[in-house]
């Protein structure tokens, strides 16, 4: 509608002034051009470099202007990466591990984050500008910085374990950082089971990792990554719910109340719907930041914890800059991740149920 | 009407049960545990931080040894002593520290601010990159929102996708060829290198766009009749308006380039005198396993405090910046 009024005008202009349009056209161009130049050659085209090197098994060494630094060889990055190279295990367990942290952060920071913002929000609430600080406080600290702060807390004569000790005197110190042992791993082992139970699950191998490494968990040192994470951006989040609950008009509430509905079915079948679009959003965040989550792992990764905190963006730089650089096999990486991105944010539109507010 | 509402919101809260006494009780309960629950989160949000800043005031062996100390008694203390005989000796954890109470020491703080430190210029350097990263964005992110808002030229529609589309984008994909395409620019290791790759974002090109929709057109277009030219109509009288989102802009940017870790290590990487502050964290850290906890805790305090004074003098745009960017999504 809007458009067709729009378009009928910009028609009647150009018959007005023909040298109007084309003036408008140029300074729009003006106006977009400075910042155009840099999406498109830093954004755009570097994607289509990385799509491209991913093609190519350049070493990146060979200088770019020697003869032939490299030779063009197809799809046999992503199929060495992902189906039958010498080391698929590499991505596959950087694929396990970005899996459980995503699966573990996400679900948990949206949850505190509503349940958090619910109580905030609170009318007999007092003191809601210092919540709100406190909450929010870790999300205005460098990424590096609350890395430095956690290889403090949870080192292993840290205030974590000192806490744990003081409060339990049989609580045996976990090593939080350099321990490589699944957590499901762990929690079976209680109840006896471990690997020698079930050979089943060890003698099996999917991609190249047993089974039993599928199913451990992630190592506590990445449960402690995720713990970071988490703990960083509930406060980003509570906000984002704070302000999508006070958006909500309370002739709502006040509607429930009059039909008598409890606190807990108001809650259930009138807030939750109605934040819906932002419970899409908050999740499509969670899903972009662990998928991507690096800066934290640069940090907390150490050489003995180098395999179980190994996140696929991590390994994108691992297999670029470090241990036997390959610059067509970390875009494959790169492009890869890109894909699986791009797939589960679709994915989560489905299960979410897409960014309009549910009918009731 | 208001008096009918209020009635019958009275007589909902008051007869569900026929118990009023028994709801009011609930009531308190309810209220004991929301603040019960707040208060633990916010303990656990706000302890790691004033531990961190408490033992950035002590020696290193107190620091592992007593991280819960966390209350700061006069006077200063020297980590290192060296007696007239010319021996060395270590003030030991148990002399600094006595129960909640340490005596504080700047040793850390001496040892990566004092001479032949290079945590100045990395202070310096990230002093730069976000002023002039913050400058560039808000000026091309807002001319070009505006364009998208406002002009009509073939092409329009497909641009706004582009911009949209490359929000998309993981910074880890751009992670290599940034670094093969500055190499051959001859812009790695160049401030230039960073502002050019930073100096403008989807993000605020788009929260811009959103505010300029939202601005009545009759004012430029007013602007318009008087015979001035977009540029000044622009410059003179739609920027002004959009104050809060500038704002808004302004802060997610200095924030971001603050704590900007990823782009710094590709762009900057390999001269330690181009440094950012997180980037600079990481050589305090080091690579192996025997971590100097004091300079890393005095560093992170260094790097945050310019942050964390920003953010309680400005603290309600930073809250309104997020609410604003979240409820648009």
């Amino acid at each position: 509608m809007t458009t067709t009024t729009a378009a009928a005008s910009s028609r009647q202009q150009a018959v007005d002034q023909p040298n109007a349009k084309r003036q408008e056209a140029v300074a729009g161009l003006a106006f977009i051009l400075p910042a155009l130049l840099i999406l498109v050659v830093f954004l755009i085209v570097p994607l289509f470099v990385a799509a491209y090197f991913s093609f190519t098994d350049w070493n990146g060494r060979t200088p770019l202007t020697s003869a032939a630094p490299f030779e063009y060889i197809g799809f046999q990055n992503y199929q060495r990466l992902l189906i039958d190279g010498r080391r698929v295990d590499d991505f596959y367990n950087a694929f396990k591990n970005t899996f459980y942290y995503a699966m573990g952060v996400i679900p948990t920071q949206t949850v505190l984050a509503l349940f958090l913002a619910v109580i905030v929000n609170q009318r007999w609430l007092k003191g809601r500008g210092f919540f709100r600080t406190a909450f929010y406080f870790p999300s205005i600290t460098s990424s590096i910085v609350v890395s430095m702060i956690f290889l403090f807390m949870f080192s292993n004569t840290g205030p974590v374990n000192g806490a744990f000790k003081a409060i339990f005197p049989n609580y045996q110190s976990v090593s939080w950082l350099t321990d490589n042992n699944g957590i499901l791993h762990n929690l079976l082992a209680i109840f006896g089971v471990n690997s020698a139970n079930v050979p089943f699950l060890t003698d099996t191998e999917i991609f190249r990792i047993s089974l039993w490494e599928w199913l451990s968990g992630p190592s506590v040192a990445m449960f402690t990554i995720m713990i970071l994470a988490t703990w960083t951006t509930i406060g980003t989040l509570m906000v984002v719910y704070l302000a999508a609950l006070q958006n909500i008009p309370g002739q709502v509430y006040e509607a429930a109340q009059v039909d008598g509905a409890t606190a807990w079915q108001t809650f259930r079948r009138i807030t939750l719907p109605l934040l819906r679009p932002t419970t899409f959003f908050v999740v499509t965040l969670g899903l972009i930041g662990t998928f991507q989550v690096f800066d934290q792992i640069y940090i907390l990764q150490s050489a003995v914890t180098h395999r179980t905190t190994m996140s696929i963006a991590y390994l994108v730089y691992d297999q670029a800059f470090q241990t036997d650089p390959n610059m067509g096999r970390a875009s494959a990486v790169a492009l890869t991740l890109f894909i699986l991105i791009f797939v589960a944010t679709i994915l989560q539109r489905r299960f979410v149920g897409g960014d309009r507010p549910a009918d009731q | 009407m208001a008096t009918q509402t209020t009635a019958a919101r009275s007589a909902a809260l008051e007869a569900p049960s026929g118990n009023g006494e028994t709801r009011f009780k609930w009531q308190r309960f309810f209220v004991f545990i929301g603040y019960g629950l707040l208060i633990f989160f916010a303990f656990l949000e706000i302890a790691p931080f004033v531990m961190t800043v408490a033992s950035s005031f002590k020696c290193e062996p107190a620091i592992s040894t007593y991280p819960a100390a966390f209350i700061p008694i006069p006077p200063l203390v020297e980590c290192q002593n060296t007696s007239a005989e010319g021996v060395n000796s270590r003030l030991s954890a148990d002399a600094q520290v006595n129960g909640a109470t340490f005596s504080p020491t700047t040793n850390g703080y001496n040892r990566i601010l004092g001479e032949g430190a290079e945590l100045p210029r990395w202070a310096l350097n990230t002093m730069i990159y976000s002023v002039v990263v913050t400058i560039m964005r808000l000026l091309f992110d807002s001319m070009a929102g505006y364009a998208l808002a406002r002009f009509r030229f073939p092409g329009n529609r497909v641009l706004f996708f582009i911009v949209l589309g490359t929000l998309m984008i993981p910074g880890v994909v751009l992670l290599i060829p940034r670094f093969l395409m500055l190499k051959e620019m001859g812009l790695l290791n160049t401030y230039w290198g960073y502002f050019l790759v930073l100096g403008a974002d989807a993000f605020g090109i788009l929260l811009m766009k959103q505010f300029f929709e939202n601005i009545p057109k009759e004012i430029e277009e007013a602007a318009s009749v008087d015979g001035s030219s977009r540029f000044t109509t622009f410059f003179r009288i739609v920027l002004p308006m959009a104050t809060p989102a500038l704002v808004a802009l302004t802060i997610f940017s200095f924030q971001g380039q603050w704590n900007n870790f990823m782009d710094a290590l590709i762009i900057v990487g390999t001269n330690t005198a181009l440094y950012n502050l997180p980037m600079g964290l990481t050589i305090l850290r080091g690579s192996g396993q025997d971590l100097q906890f004091d300079l890393i805790l005095a560093g992170s305090v260094i790097t945050t405090l310019p942050m964390a004074v920003i953010f309680f003098i400005f603290q309600r745009y930073f809250v309104e910046g997020v609410s604003y960017s979240g409820i648009k999504g």
